[in-house]
């Protein structure tokens, strides 16, 4: 069985807001979805699979059904940090396939400068009775150290350079100027990223994302639905998901679980990476990137560096454009959870709904990463990838 | 160098780590030993993460190893070194590296088990290492 094919992404939204010191989170979640719902043309009482994750508030999904007042037939709580969205899609089109529902809403909100989280240099502790915290929240692990070991590991292995980890923030400062909410527009040169302050040994300023409010909300809907409405056709090719730890102690920072999912992804899809027009990459630094670039296949394990150089990735000049809205490096981080905007950018490319200035000309298959919980210790990935009709 | 110390949080155990804690306070590291499959583990637990067994052991280490990875937090007072250490007796455990010129670390420079007291009197220390 298979899901390529059997469901498409009808209505996409990114809430617009970058800080909502006004908005309650509900009420982020909820414009998301109505925004998603009027870019399909449909409404909330169409909706009867309702997907998200641990962002939402209240227990599981249940408080944002009750504040919706939606009627529902399915529901999805599976919590993966940044990546749950893209699982979500892949377990929206799993339920369509099956009949247990025929429009899924998926959301995604939160307002960490609103609320003035420390999000990059402050540990997080999941709880006491999560079984790792006493063996690492001690050693202050945060989010940036954490995938700054993983920078460390790759270069010191295969001999990447802050100067090609610049490249990644370069590409998408090019792409984030021609998008007005972009939270970061200016173009900036490779040696402005290697000068900006060191957060964490070698990530700079710049090779980290930016810390927004908003959200987003995805529609997924049977093939029926899909072609009732008058939107372009973006039908799900594969899916595919994978978790990767700390295997018991045989740590290896080199690699995500991309390696895993992507392989899935591409091979339920049918297609390879040389196939893909345009692709969202999770970006939460600039070395998440490259890893994950290497591991759904772009280019060779460890080549990474080189593969992203010299403009590469920029829409127009290199031969993979990637996070045209500007991405996580620049344009928004909704939640600190970056997997959402990535099917959202991804459908404007391949509805040619793009700005005009980083569109992919022809733009019929494209594809979207996403990484949650941290390369360092323990994360969720997953790959789906689309095709225009 | 910031002259601010730094104060480790105090680990919490619970019934699965209790005993590794409590070697901890008589200066002991210990990994987790399957008897089923032989292999080693870290942090330590109630299964095998290998083989699944449940027949699982605490076994000391030596203490000594090598750094996997390091990233140097710039951004706080004071600095610190969180890294992954790979032990000589097999697994790689997140630690912090201490008593070291934090910018003359590498990838693969020895170092050795020096306990770090914790904020809480009473509380077990937790593992660090500094440059052997």
């Amino acid at each position: 069985m298979s899901i390529n094919g059997k469901a498409y992404i009808a209505g996409v939204y990114e809430h617009p807001t970058r800080k909502a010191v006004d908005k309650s989170l509900a009420q982020l979640h909820a414009e998301s979805a109505l925004g998603a719902l009027a870019d399909a043309g449909l409404t909330k009482n169409d909706v009867d699979g309702y997907f998200c994750a641990g962002d939402a508030p209240g227990l599981g999904a249940l408080s944002m059904i009750d504040y919706m007042g939606l009627n529902l037939r399915h529901i999805d709580t599976t919590e993966s940090g940044g990546s749950s969205y893209l699982m979500h899609v892949g377990h929206a089109a799993e339920a369509i396939a099956l009949g247990k529902c025929s429009v899924a809403l998926i959301t995604l909100a939160g307002r960490p400068r609103a609320e003035g989280m420390a999000t990059g240099t402050a540990p997080r502790n999941y709880g006491n009775t999560s079984p790792d915290v006493a063996f690492e929240f001690p050693f202050g692990p945060t989010v940036v150290n954490m995938y700054a070991m993983c920078a460390m590991r790759h270069m010191h292995e295969y001999g990447t350079t802050s100067e090609q980890l610049a490249w990644i923030k370069v590409a998408a400062s090019h792409h984030a100027q021609h998008n007005e909410r972009a939270m970061l527009r200016n173009v900036v040169t490779v040696e402005e990223v290697v000068n900006s302050p060191m957060i964490s040994d070698p990530l700079h300023r710049l090779d980290c994302c930016v810390i927004s409010d908003g959200g987003g909300a995805i529609i997924v809907t049977s093939p029926e639905i899909a072609k009732s409405l008058k939107r372009p056709l973006v039908r799900v090719l594969g899916v595919g998901e994978a978790p990767k730890g700390q295997m018991g102690g045989k740590v290896d920072l080199t690699y995500s679980g991309a390696r895993f999912s992507g392989a899935t992804a591409f091979e339920e899809a049918k297609v390879k990476p040389s196939d893909m027009k345009y692709a969202s990459i999770y970006d939460s630094f600039t070395i998440t990137v490259l890893i994950q670039l290497e591991d759904l296949g772009f280019c060779e394990k460890g080549k990474g560096g080189a593969f992203v150089s010299d403009g590469n990735l920029i829409a127009g000049t290199g031969k993979l454009p990637f996070n045209t809205d500007g991405g996580g490096l620049c344009n928004n981080h909704p939640a600190n959870r970056g997997g959402l905007t990535k099917v959202v950018e991804a459908v404007r490319q391949l509805r040619g709904e793009a700005h005009p200035a980083v569109q992919v000309a022809n733009c019929d298959l494209a594809l979207a990463h996403g990484t949650g919980g941290s390369l360092g210790t323990r994360h969720g990935a997953s790959t789906v990838i689309m095709e225009r009709e | 160098m910031s002259a601010k110390q730094r104060i480790f949080p105090t680990p919490e155990a619970d019934p699965d780590t209790e005993a590794f804690w409590a070697a901890a306070k008589t200066g002991k590291l210990m990994i987790g030993s399957c008897k089923s499959c032989g292999e080693k583990h870290y942090y330590p637990r109630g299964m095998c993460p290998h083989c699944g067994s449940s027949d699982v052991s605490l076994v000391q280490s030596s203490g000594k190893g090598q750094i996997y990875s390091y990233s140097v937090l710039r951004r706080v007072d004071p600095p610190y070194a969180i890294a992954y250490v790979t032990l000589d007796d097999g697994p790689t455990m997140m630690t912090n590296i201490i008593e070291a010129d934090l910018d003359a670390l590498s990838i693969g420079q020895k170092v050795e088990l020096k306990f770090s007291p914790t904020a809480d009197e009473g509380g077990a220390p937790v593992p660090t290492f500094k440059p052997a």
